[in-house]
């Protein structure tokens, strides 16, 4: 690895859960004042910010930033990922110094909310809303079957994932499902699309987050412990989950961490922790195969066996994830929060030694994909 | 309802009915031809001139080479069972038609599309992924639109 360019300085969620006195904009102009203090800078230091939920220079005016670069890809879910990405390139080609990487949703509220238009006349609205798909319940989980009839993976393994998961949120304040889950309880849970239930699908919250990025230089000088961007990669495809080249592989997954692991050059044996998007319980098996922790079809027993859980080799959503910590809609913001927090160790349920983060997020359904390698080291040991 | 059977396919018991408020597909030019097959009862997607690839949803060019020189073609209707869930968060306009099949198919000729699979009971033991399946149409208060059933002899 070539010396990284940039760092995370500031990071820093809002309250999270059901916010109905902030809207969307208030939300993101809210995190944004959360990771400046949290870094020790102000207003006048920030010369670049991004979002995602709503256009990156009403929040800009709204917070009393000029900014001279500004980015507003909205991929979803994973946009926060592409966005440090996109910030780390902009600080090193100069155009950029200080940048607010911002989220801020009010999904549960929907105070202040955008709307969402899905015309009738699109790809969307002409071949798949008719048939019934309700949002990303119905759509995000059509290709499991296909993924379970060919792995031999089973419901019970499914359901272990937000059980799993249940353990490292278990007793959070901030986790809008703090208790254990078991994989009975998930199994029986509401029925929302065969065979996922409710406990298979990620909460609904209000909330949001920001991050300061900027050069490696200049984050060495601040109040907090650097968190390196040692590699990162994007990727995508079909926006339609009914045209995804394989139904059974998260492809873009593949593409992205192949790009952030040659960049940060590591291998799997150096990842301390990781966390793989999980708005319902299958992503987080697909995203374990498609970033080759485990082997194809393999990744049901892997975290049933409780690899992935508190004691477990391989740490994974360890705030409990988009299914037991929070989800406001775009959750990629809060699972570079936590891998932040591991790393300056100052996690809820803190993992001992962690000094590699791998953050793999999925943007809409499978459609698009970021991974950051992130460290608190500025070159690997 | 009304259903536009082609005559090799064996009527179906029970469809998806939706109600008022369901969402129903306003074509484009470019997608419009889809969309006036669906209501003569026939399936047809694009072909490529250039490289054959037949390809789903309607486009002005091919996605695999490029090439403008693409056609409309009927398809056999023939395709397999990929993947589905059972729904139970009915969207707007199917509240009234209980758990139902959103599925994703594949056409013989190579082509996915997403669908409702009609015909058999919405339960998992009657839904193997794979199975054959046949195109059939639904009228949808004025909108024709291709569904799926099990193809005659391997209904579950
Ligand atoms: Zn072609």
């Amino acid at each position: 690895m070539s010396r990284p360019v940039a760092a995370i300085a500031g990071a820093a969620e809002t309250s999270l859960g059901r916010l109905p006195a902030m809207s969307e904009l208030d939300l993101h102009v809210d995190a944004a004042l959360l990771a400046l203090a949290d870094a020790g800078l102000s207003l006048d230091d920030v010369d670049g910010i991004t979002s995602a939920v709503h256009n990156p220079v009403e929040i800009a005016h709204a917070l009393g930033v000029r900014p001279t670069w500004f980015d507003g890809t909205s991929v979803g879910g994973t946009s926060f990922l592409v966005h440090v990405r996109h910030a780390a390139a902009a600080i090193a080609a100069g155009q950029a110094e200080v940048v607010l990487v911002l989220h801020g949703e009010s999904r549960r509220s929907v105070v202040g909310r955008h709307p969402r238009p899905m015309p009738a006349d699109g790809m969307l609205g002409q071949f798949e809303l008719p048939f019934g798909v309700y949002g990303p319940p119905t759509m995000f989980t059509l290709p499991y079957l296909r993924y379970a009839h060919e792995t031999g993976t089973t419901l019970e393994q499914l359901a272990s994932v937000p059980a799993r998961q249940s353990e490292w949120s278990h007793g959070n304040p901030r986790a809008a499902r703090p208790s254990l889950a078991s994989v009975d309880e998930v199994l029986a849970s509401t029925p929302i699309a065969w065979p996922f239930t409710k406990l298979m699908c990620c909460m609904v919250s209000d909330g949001g987050g920001g991050l300061v990025v900027t050069s490696a230089e200049r984050a060495r000088e601040l109040r907090r412990t650097p968190v390196y961007l040692w590699g990162s990669g994007e990727a995508a495809d079909s926006p339609l989950v009914s045209q995804m080249p394989d139904l059974t592989r998260a492809e873009t997954f593949e593409r992205s961490a192949t790009a952030a692991f040659t960049e940060a050059r590591i291998s799997h044996n150096d990842v301390d922790h990781l966390m793989v998007y999980d708005a319902f319980a299958h992503v987080p098996l697909y995203g374990l195969e498609a970033l080759g922790f485990v082997g194809r079809g393999e990744a049901g027993a892997f975290v049933a066996d409780g690899n992935t859980a508190p004691g477990g080799h391989l740490p994974m959503n360890t705030n409990g994830g988009g299914l037991r910590y929070t989800h406001t809609g775009m959750y990629g913001m809060f699972a570079i929060q936590e891998a932040v927090r591991q790393l300056r160790g100052e996690a809820f349920a803190q993992v001992p030694d962690v000094d590699v983060s791998v953050v793999q997020g999925v943007g809409h359904f499978f459609s698009e994909a970021a991974t950051l390698v992130l460290s608190n080291r500025e070159v690997s040991a | 309802m009304t259903c536009i059977v082609p005559l090799m396919v064996p009527m179906f018991v029970s469809g998806v009915s939706p109600g008022e408020g369901a969402a129903q597909a306003l074509p484009t030019p470019t997608t419009r031809p889809f969309w006036d097959a669906a209501a003569e009862g026939r399936l047809a997607v694009q072909q490529c001139g250039s490289c054959e690839t037949h390809f789903f949803y309607p486009r002005i060019a091919c996605p695999s080479c490029g090439s403008r020189e693409v056609s409309w073609v009927d398809v056999s209707g023939r395709a397999t069972l990929l993947s589905y869930v059972i729904n139970h968060l009915p969207a707007p306009g199917f509240e009234a038609v209980g758990p139902h099949v959103i599925a994703i198919v594949q056409l013989e000729e190579g082509p996915t599309m997403m669908t409702n699979i009609i015909g058999s009971d919405a339960v998992p033991d009657q839904l193997v992924i794979d199975m054959p399946l046949q195109v059939a149409f639904e009228d949808r208060r004025g909108q024709v639109v291709p569904v799926f059933a099990p193809r005659e002899g391997h209904a579950a």
